[in-house]
């Protein structure tokens, strides 16, 4: 069965990337909107639908409102870290099939890492569920994505070089994009011999700490008709989460993904199997292994087998995380963005050395706060 | 060196820290459903009762998962590493707690532990069961 085509990303565009300094989060927001609506033809005054998260601000869709002077007729800044622009794409295509809006800016900007850097620190008073977590010390996100990296080693056998498997597949995509971060081969003795952060977890199985933005224009079905460059249809949406702090998670080994998959599958009528380029937050090698468990490329506990060999490396049988990923291309904090613009361009083709060949249905899907939500979407082309 | 953390108490989680303060690990056990709640909470995430009584805990359990912290928040650089492990109680309630009196590698999933209340400020640390 072939889902109807209700929505079509038109356009997308990273801002400045890597060391932005002095431009500010709002600013990469503006510039990589203004890029991305060119892209679909479009311009400020016909976007009618804002979502945004993140960009060190207070209701982010309102402040880039402000900033464009677009008062929207839909707008959500509904913020469940890092997949939640995966969320925003889904509610984006809700929206628009119900008639709510035909033009939708998707925005994203974070200047952490020339601004602030990322504190692991807590300090102070401790308030409400969080005072039973974060009182010991636990650095925040990493320790709590290590805690389930043990877990996982423990009821599956997962191994350390199985974890750096990918880290060293990812370099290697990003040594084909110029816009990446770190592009210097690695290997999977580099990523064992790197310091412990939070075992198991070494400083190679850690994403980078990055500036950087982005933005995504979705069109209806009759602006898609008109868009200069191949529409890249959603067909499929799902999200969810499970918890909040890490000791409230269900199962260590099991993300929201399970549920945001099946959804976005069930939505377009494919199956992991049709995917030909899948996309897939990786705050830390961790990350990547829990997802494609929870999305179905394989079972529960056979990650670490899946991606040995370089299997998802560039020439591998499964290609991910095109671009570098957030592992070596750019992290800015919230890293969901990013897999819809890379999807996008795999879609269309635009992706040079590093290009897919015959890419025609991708899978994107975004992680938030501690394994703790998960937003996943199905693109296709004509 | 910077403020380490420390927990404020709420209306409902106060029962704990004052538990704590005395010596004694208490969880929450609904009245409705029988079944045990942490973290502390005004209406039972099971059965949505309000009925939810304060219980001393058998302050025994077993480690869940854990991750030896090498690069820890900057108030806790001086004592890496350092252990923090997610405690499974035998109540079946999940706790998130240091590790005291044990080697970071004589740690393993599943090694059974007891609360040791200590520190400043007081807090339920774990330590290994010391007679098994």
């Amino acid at each position: 069965m072939t889902p109807e085509l209700m929505a079509a990303i038109g356009g997308v565009a990273e801002s400045d990337l890597g060391d932005v300094a002095p431009k500010t989060a709002i600013q990469l927001q503006a510039e990589a909107a203004r890029e991305a609506l060119a892209e679909a033809g479009l311009t400020f005054g016909d976007v009618d639908a804002l979502f945004s998260a993140g960009g060190e601000t207070f209701a982010a869709s309102m402040a880039i409102g402000e900033y464009l002077g677009i008062r929207p007729r839909f707008t959500d800044s509904t913020n469940i870290g890092g997949s939640s622009f995966l969320a925003h794409a889904g509610h984006a295509y809700r929206a628009i099939a119900a008639g709510l809006c035909d033009v939708a800016l998707i925005t994203y900007g974070s200047t952490q890492r020339s601004q602030t850097g990322r504190s692991l620190g807590r300090g102070g008073g401790v308030r409400g569920p969080q005072q039973f977590e974060g009182v010991w010390g636990l650095p925040a996100p990493v320790g709590a994505y290590a805690l389930a990296a043990t877990r996982h080693m423990h009821v599956y056998g997962t191994r350390p070089e199985q974890l750096a498997e990918v880290a060293v597949a990812t370099r290697k995509w990003a040594s084909l994009n110029e816009k990446a971060f770190m592009r210097d081969p690695i290997t999977i003795e580099d990523v064992l011999a790197s310091r412990w952060i939070s075992e198991p977890l070494h400083l190679l199985d850690c994403c980078l700490v990055t500036d950087g933005g982005g933005a995504v224009v979705i069109v209806s079905r009759e602006r898609a008709r008109d868009l200069p460059r191949t529409p890249v249809w959603i067909l499929g949406h799902g999200e969810s989460h499970t918890h909040l702090g890490i000791s409230s998670m269900p199962d260590l080994t099991t993300t929201p993904a399970v549920y945001s998959g099946a959804a976005a599958f069930a939505m377009a009528g494919v199956a992991p199997a049709d995917i030909d380029v899948a996309e897939v937050y990786d705050s830390f090698t961790i990350t990547v292994l829990l997802t494609l468990e929870a999305l179905g490329f394989c079972g529960p506990g056979e990650s670490g087998d899946f991606v040995a060999g370089q299997r998802t490396a560039p020439g591998g049988q499964f290609p991910l995380n095109t671009n570098g990923g957030g592992l070596s291309y750019c992290h800015p904090g919230m890293y969901g963005i990013f897999t819809l613009i890379e999807a996008t361009r795999q879609l269309r083709g635009e992706c040079g050395l590093r290009q897919v060949d015959g890419a025609r249905l991708a899978l994107a899907n975004g992680t938030g706060g501690v394994l703790s939500s998960a937003a996943t979407i199905v693109l296709g082309r004509d | 060196m910077t403020e380490r953390a420390f927990p404020v108490p709420d209306a409902v989680s106060l029962p704990f820290w004052e538990g704590i303060a005395e010596g004694v690990l208490r969880v929450q056990r609904c009245g409705a459903c029988g079944r045990h709640v942490f973290y502390p909470r005004a209406v039972c995430p099971y059965c949505a009762s309000s009925e939810l009584d304060w219980v001393d805990a058998s302050g025994r359990g077993r480690i869940h998962s854990y991750t030896v912290v090498h690069r820890g928040p900057p108030e806790y650089r001086d004592e890496v590493p350092y252990v923090v492990a997610l405690v499974e109680l035998d109540e079946g309630v999940r706790m998130m707690a240091r590790l005291v009196d044990v080697e970071p590698a004589a740690v393993s999933v599943d090694l059974p532990v007891e609360v040791a209340i200590q520190g400043d400020p007081r807090l339920p640390y774990f330590r290994p069961r010391s007679s098994e």
